[in-house]
């Protein structure tokens, strides 16, 4: 048993503590959002917050999330976190998902990335490519990622 | 995926004859199916839905005997369902998978519904033979085919949902029908009266269905050619969107197969006692798999354990009957078999070759190709009875359906298969031997035999998925060209080299003739007016190799294009002026997206900053043209794309919002066998990549400035979910030996080994 806290919520997990995030939030808990790529770091598919960072879920055992906050897709879209809301605005007018697979990975590593700029910074072009450059997109959304970045950077600004 | 330029007035009875040969299921002309499968459609997809209760239109009984001369492609009760709300959901007969049909066709049939853009929801079928492609007779998510070949079809079934509603309006207020007319989901009637869709819905389910109806004027439509968001996007940019893989029933668990190491391969021994220790591992099971193979299933609570218990497993295999593939003797090999002709697909009088004041002998070599879609392979199975459910992200439900009951020894209308939502497939999720499906099914079958009476989810890893073949397959061209000091091609002598993707499948008897696969030819010659003799050779190699986004025209429009460009530069012509000149004035499409794409990439007007230089190709592929002018640079040794603009004839834009998508996306699979990476090779029989560390694929560093133009047009729409592919790797390697002098003719690109033209 593992006790973890998710999206501000304390959830007990019955699982190895080996286990990856990834498949106790998938698996256990129900919490689908969360996608599987590769299981090897290699694609960002599986990004999550773990206490602001953002990190590979699928190679990150729940042993190593104990006493510290898990922060999901779901509740980072929902409106009651200002970056995530103005991520998932841009995302949604800038019609960025084609398959729409990676794109859970995509706005976590985009959010992270927007709660590390300094208060009214915008982001260079590159500073937003590098801050993406973990997270593959098969069906090649990449021009409209970046407007969307760009774009919820302007509105948080 | 299917080659456009077969004789298509001959396909769907081929096609149907075949498919229901290789299923026992019979085709769709059958007088028996429609009602009986529109009953069952409307209970199931709408009525039963009791939660949200939607009104499913029915087709009529009693008097409405000309309604029955309907197919079941042809009738709105399995695409349209409007509930009393006026909500109206639209059924897409095809998997969405990225492509974005999911929106395309509903705003189709919204379009003649004259229903309200803002009440429009989709959901994905089944393998109903409702959902056929209405030309093929099968169903069919490829070939770029899903709008151009529905676009009447949803336009048909709109137009009959809406004759229905005025029919039913017409009724409750006993005015004439004529009286009426329909304002974005309302019936407007005299003085001043209206009702909403949703309130009619019930009424007009009632009624027969019209066979025929008056469609729009193009110049009157309001919601086809105008920029729409995709209805999906909400849900795919907040977690909650649900592919295949997010299915879950209860008592599920996952199954993970341990596959052979070499493609057809067997067990000589399982020793599976430390995976049978694994927490959560119900069972270990021996199974059969495609192409003979034998591999050991691993089923459990979970992905996780699961995957420890495959880990687990002790096995030897027996590889001794397998042809072990080694890429370096394959290309070695595919040399030898160029130097003599092939099959011939053209023919032309080769005697000016060797008087040819210009001379060009070139040879190309193209890798083999993982789709490497985002989401991984998976598919559940419910057995239950003497029936069976599926859910699986398929592009051909159809297929997979007949296969799943061969496997389970049940009668194809005993299975079901319910499409979902698919993170991306560029062919691989249509496979004429539906091995992940069977895989699947063989697995469940042998859970419920080992006592487990549960659902079962197959999950394929990232590397089953890389090393688990069918692959673009690995093509090796040779053309010999004559020219003369003006560029004008005298003789052209072209060899291809590669293995037949049909060849074996349901659809070799239709794809290959005269000893030539559709597939690896295509995109050849056309339409330039050249004197070339192509012939083709196919070998047998133990890969199993497969359609990949955009087909034949991978490789074909990389050889045509790089080729041509090299003959206007050594003769110093402009490669626009010598394209445009080779058009003539028989191509006004192809002429159309060259000079859209040069007149807004600023191309031949504006000066490029030092060290880049413009690219440019143009290709047709499933009807429709797209032509890149980019701007590309050198930089430490490597090739960089810094810009690509797109000009795109394909018809009418249904949703050109979708259309820009489409291109860029295609554009960025186009430069991913381009970059380091992109290639997928074999020693001692075993695939050597296993992920996205050794398969790479494009990031978003490596994505170029992009700007998609599409030619205003109001003609029948045509494909766009593949065309963006095949001139992107041109364009860019053609810029690329302007700077260097060295024609690229290997991808993916070395330019260390680039000799000079």
């Amino acid at each position: 048993m593992s006790s973890l806290n998710i999206n501000g919520r304390d959830r007990t997990v019955d699982a190895d503590p080996g286990t990856p995030i990834l498949w106790a939030l998938r698996d256990t808990l129900g919490m689908t959002g969360t996608k599987f790529g590769c299981g090897a770091a290699l694609c960002g598919a599986c990004t999550v917050h773990l206490d602001g960072q953002a990190i590979r879920s699928c190679i990150t055992p729940i042993s190593a999330a104990e006493g510290k906050k898990i922060v999901t897709i779901e509740a980072a879209t929902d409106g009651s976190d200002p970056v995530g809301a103005a991520v998932h605005t841009a995302w949604v007018k800038h019609d960025v998902a084609q398959c729409g697979y990676c794109q859970s990975g995509q706005i976590m590593s985009a959010t992270a990335f927007l709660k590390s700029q300094p208060k009214g910074k915008q982001p260079t072009a590159a500073e937003i490519d590098a801050a993406m450059a973990g997270n593959i997109c098969r069906c090649g959304t990449y021009a409209r990622i970046r407007a969307a970045v760009a774009d919820a950077a302007k509105t948080l600004a | 995926m299917l080659p456009t330029h077969i004789d298509s007035t001959e396909l769907p009875r081929i096609l149907q004859r075949l498919m229901a040969e290789a299923s026992q299921q019979q085709p769709e002309d059958t007088a028996a199916l429609p009602r009986r499968s529109f009953l069952k459609l409307a209970g199931v997809g709408g009525l039963a839905l009791g939660a949200f209760p939607h009104m499913a239109m029915a087709q009529a009984t009693g008097k409405g005997a000309a309604a029955s001369a309907l197919k079941p492609t042809q009738q709105p009760s399995a695409f349209v369902q409007i509930a009393p709300n006026g909500e109206v959901t639209v059924t897409q007969n095809r998997l969405e998978f990225g492509q974005g049909v999911q929106t395309g066709l509903p705003m189709i049939l919204a379009e003649e519904l004259d229903a309200d853009w803002n009440l429009v929801r989709s959901k994905s079928g089944t393998n109903d033979p409702a959902y056929h492609d209405p030309l093929f007779g099968m169903h069919l998510t490829g070939g770029s085919n899903s709008i151009k070949n529905s676009y009447t079809q949803y336009r048909e079934l709109g137009a009959r949902a809406r004759a229905m509603l005025l029919s039913a309006a017409a009724a409750r207020w006993n005015v004439d029908v004529a009286t009426l007319r329909t304002q974005a989901g309302t019936v407007l009637g005299p003085n001043g009266r209206k009702l909403g869709y949703g309130e009619l819905a019930e009424a007009a389910m009632a009624l027969p269905v019209p066979e025929k109806v008056t469609l729009k004027d193009p110049k009157d439509f309001r919601i086809i050619g105008r920029p729409t968001t995709r209805l999906d996007a909400r849900a795919k940019s907040s977690g909650r969107q649900d592919f295949g893989i997010d299915v879950r029933h209860a008592g599920q668990l996952t199954a993970v197969v341990a596959h052979p190491p070499v493609f057809g391969a067997r067990l000589a021994s399982v020793d599976d006692s430390a995976a049978r220790a694994v927490k959560g591992v119900k069972a270990v099971l021996r199974v059969p798999l495609d192409r003979g193979a034998e591999g050991v299933a691993v089923v459990a609570d979970g992905y996780w354990p699961a995957k420890l218990g495959r880990d687990a497993l002790k096995l030897q295999w027996d590889t001794g009957a397998a042809e072990k593939v080694d890429s370096d003797k394959q290309l070695v090999q595919y040399r030898e078999l160029a130097k003599q002709p092939g099959a011939r697909k053209f023919d032309a009088d080769m005697a000016p070759l060797a008087k040819a004041p210009r001379q060009l002998d070139a040879e190309f070599v193209f890798p083999y190709l993982a789709h490497a879609p985002m989401e991984p392979l998976n598919c559940t199975v419910k057995l239950s009875g003497d029936r069976a459910e599926l859910w699986v992200g398929t592009q051909s439900a159809g297929l997979d359906g007949a296969a799943a009951a061969r496997t389970l020894g049940l009668k194809p209308e005993q299975v079901r298969v319910n499409v979902q939502m698919a993170g991306g497939g560029f062919g691989r999720r249509f496979v004429g031997s539906s091995d992940v499906v069977v895989e699947a099914c063989e697995v469940a079958k042998a859970a419920r035999a080992a006592g487990l009476d549960a659902p079962v989810r197959l999950l394929w890893s990232r590397e089953d998925d890389i090393k688990g073949g069918y692959y673009r397959p690995m093509h090796l061209h040779r053309a010999r060209i004559g020219f003369d000091e003006r560029g004008k091609v005298l003789a052209w002598d072209h060899v291809i080299v590669g293995q037949s993707i049909t060849t074996g499948t349901v659809f070799g008897d239709l794809m290959v003739k005269n000893g030539i696969d559709a597939t690896a030819v295509e995109g050849m010659r056309d339409p330039y007016p050249l004197p070339m003799r192509l012939t083709v050779h196919h070998p047998k190699v133990n890969v199993p190799v497969l359609w990949w986004r955009s087909v034949g025209s991978t490789h074909t429009a990389f050889v045509m294009e790089t080729l041509l460009d090299e003959i206007a530069r050594s003769t110093k012509q402009d490669p626009v002026a010598y394209r445009m000149q080779l058009f003539g004035d028989k191509h006004p499409r192809h002429r159309a997206a060259l000079q859209l794409a040069v007149d807004r990439s600023g191309y031949g007007k504006k000066q490029l900053p030092a060290g880049r230089a413009w690219g440019v190709a143009v290709h047709e592929s499933f009807e429709s043209v797209v032509a890149y002018v980019v701007e590309a640079s050198v930089k430490d040794g490597q090739p960089v794309l810094h810009r690509a603009t797109a000009g795109v004839h394909c018809n009418l834009a249904v949703n050109p919002r979708s259309v820009e998508a489409q291109v860029q996306g295609a554009a960025v699979m186009g430069l991913s066998m381009c970059l380091p990476g992109g290639a997928i090779t074999l020693k001692d029989g075993e695939v050597q990549q296993s992920n996205f560390g050794d398969f790479t694929v494009p990031r978003i560093t490596d994505m170029p400035e992009f700007a998609v133009h599409i030619v205003p047009s109001a003609e029948p729409p045509k494909g766009i979910g593949e065309p963006g592919l095949p001139p992107l790797a041109p364009a860019f390697a053609n810029a690329i030996a302007q700077l260097t002098g060295k024609p690229l003719r290997q991808l993916p690109f070395n330019l260390a080994d680039a000799k000079p033209a």
